[in-house]
């Protein structure tokens, strides 16, 4: 309910003009029309979401440390490892700070699903059981739009700025280090930047078409505990999955089936390029799966969610 | 019927109603079990991936299971990641502190108060029952996974003293994992609201208690500091010594110091209650 009432307060901006107070109904009348009402709904969950998040501030600032401790503690780990190894995996090519550049990706990839899809996605679960997602359903919206982002946890974009940090600083190690330097130039950011886009997607679908199953299934609480499952497999360079029958086994369901092992790894191998200078053929073919593969999730999330809206039922009130 | 009897009597009721309570949900408790050693894949993929890259670097043709780091091979690693599931299966108390703070945050303790039950007494209770119906039904699951990977433990089954020794660390890690939280939830009675300070003890015993990776691996200065803190009991000392790192005099002090701990914090954590409930208020019904 406090999601509606910060709408109103949104759209009917009291101004103050020589003493007076004028409700603007301009505002009301485009959320009704034109092409732009999702823009500005988006803008009103931005707004919603960060007024709740400042009204408990230091509760706020305390999940910001907590999270931004728990990376800290990931990149200590591997620190560690890397006193005792030069790289993770035989010839693959992921010294240190290309690793690491590697772990910023994941550290940006998974803040950003963490504020922006998990909540909603949990919620969407919630709602179903509830039986309020009639209220979604009644309104002029699309509804996968509405349920996916009125929510989002602020603090846990803490993580996103270590990760753009880490990346930034193992990207400039890797340039100006002395043999192969790194080559670096617009166009890595420009493809780095797409290729994150294209990981979000993909984890966003695989998050929505999991949330949506609980039409059918009832409940669906377990949706955290699938994530950190998921996180466990994507966050790793998929070669370390390369070996043995099993290791084979994982790497093709995780690449072509569900395949979140592209969301880091293609974009932290386009910009460290572990196996410089150039793309080699396996990379230029993983980014072209990423892109297939993110229309191919996106399409069957689309198609998963309507047919989940189709059979459900409501809940009784 | 001594007195003696009637508290028998009751600690048995509080006993059994617990493990009815757990009985309820078997069937996720068992998945969720299998579930929780998926991350376990990564690891041996990981670690495998660490190991063989140290093997290429030392020539080719050298065997990935002869390097080893601070004494542990590939084989030692994944069987340490396994037994600290183990160690943790008994030293992890799942809403504990939580549980205590709440139940001070909402007065719900006036009812030890009034009632002749020790809290702290009855919530061990509770927790034994909990932990052994866990055991009963994690038992399946862990002897799959144990089965499914004997191949990693190089030492083979621990010999019968060695044995004994992990039997006494395993209980000692649930006393110690159980009175360290439940002082870290009797604080609530001076702060109300724990949380935060309950994801930092966490956070600290995730990672000083060897659950990342074994203690031995830490940098110098850093490994003497844990050596002196509690964490380690929980997760790093049992799984050495099922591994057999731990072995004579030092397995024996190792235990002695651990339940000098335990000892340490269940008075700490009676102190705490003591004080606390000259500071508690219960007001209404």
């Amino acid at each position: 309910m406090a999601n509606e009432k910060a709408t109103e307060s949104d759209f009917c901006k009291p101004t103050s003009k020589l003493g007076t107070i004028q409700i603007e109904p301009e505002g009301i009348r485009d959320l009704r029309t034109g092409p732009l009402v999702y823009w500005r709904v988006f803008r009103t969950f931005v707004r919603n979401s960060l007024v709740r998040a400042m009204g408990f501030r230091a509760n706020f600032w305390l999940e910001c440390v907590s999270s931004v401790c728990w990376t800290v503690m990931n990149l200590v780990f591997f620190k560690i490892v890397f006193t005792y190894t030069d790289s993770i995996g035989r010839d693959t090519g992921w010294g240190e700070n290309e690793f690491f550049v590697f772990l910023g990706t994941t550290w940006i990839i998974t803040s950003l699903i963490q504020t922006f899809v998990m909540p909603n996605a949990q919620e969407f679960s919630e709602l179903i059981r509830t039986g309020q997602l009639d209220f979604a359903l009644l309104k002029p919206i699309d509804t996968q739009f509405l349920i996916s982002f009125p929510q989002m946890v602020w603090s846990n974009l803490a993580n996103l700025f270590l990760g753009v940090f880490l990346v930034i600083y193992s990207v400039y190690l890797l340039t100006t280090n002395a043999e192969n330097p790194l080559p670096f130039g617009v166009g890595h950011v420009v493809l780095y930047v797409l290729f994150l886009g294209c990981g979000l997607a993909i984890l966003y679908s695989v998050m929505i078409a999991m949330a949506a199953t609980s039409i059918w299934l009832g409940r669906n609480q377990t949706l955290y505990t699938f994530w950190f499952y998921l996180t466990n497999f994507y966050r790793q360079p998929m070669e370390i999955y390369q070996q043995g029958f099993w290791g084979w086994a994982l790497w093709g369901l995780f690449t072509f089936v569900v395949p979140i092992l592209l969301v880091v790894n293609v974009p932290a191998r386009i910009l460290a390029e572990p196996l410089r200078p150039g793309w080699d053929e396996r990379t230029w073919a993983l980014a072209g799966l990423t892109v297939l593969a993110t229309c191919v999730t996106m399409a069957i999330a689309r198609f998963v969610f309507q047919a989940a809206l189709a059979s459900y039922r409501s809940a009784s009130s | 019927m001594s007195a003696l009897g009637s508290r028998l009597n009751l600690w048995w009721a509080i006993f059994r109603v617990s493990v009815e309570e757990r009985l309820v949900y078997r069937g996720d408790f068992a998945f969720g079990t299998l579930m929780r050693f998926l991350p376990m894949l990564t690891q041996i993929f990981l670690w495998w991936a660490i190991f063989d890259a140290m093997a290429a670097r030392q020539g080719d043709g050298t065997d990935v299971n002869a390097i080893r780091i601070k004494g542990y091979n590939l084989h030692d690693m994944i069987a340490y990641m396994l037994l600290v599931m183990l160690a943790r299966a008994f030293s992890s108390m799942p809403g504990l502190t939580s549980g205590i703070a709440t139940s001070i945050q909402k007065g719900e303790i006036k009812k030890f108060l009034i009632q002749p039950v020790d809290m702290l007494g009855s919530l061990l209770l509770q927790r034994i029952a909990h932990k052994l119906v866990y055991y009963l039904i994690a038992i399946g699951p862990f002897a799959l996974v144990f089965f499914l990977c004997r191949s990693f433990f190089d030492a083979g089954f621990p010999a019968p003293d060695q044995l004994l020794g992990l039997v006494l660390v395993l209980i000692g890690s649930f006393l110690l994992g159980f009175a360290m939280e439940a002082c870290l939830g009797l604080v609530a009675f001076w702060l109300l609201e724990v949380s935060s300070l309950a994801f930092i003890f966490m956070l600290l015993s995730f990672f000083l208690s060897g659950h990342m990776f074994p203690l031995d691996l830490m940098p110098a200065p850093l490994d003497w500091i844990i050596g002196l803190l509690p964490f380690q009991y929980l997760a790093y000392f049992p799984s050495a010594v099922a591994l057999g790192k731990v072995t004579g005099e030092e397995l024996v002090w190792g235990i002695v110091v651990q339940y000098l701990w335990v000892i340490g914090f269940w008075v700490l954590c009676r102190w705490l209650w003591v004080r606390g409930l000259t500071r508690y208020g219960g007001y209404g019904g």
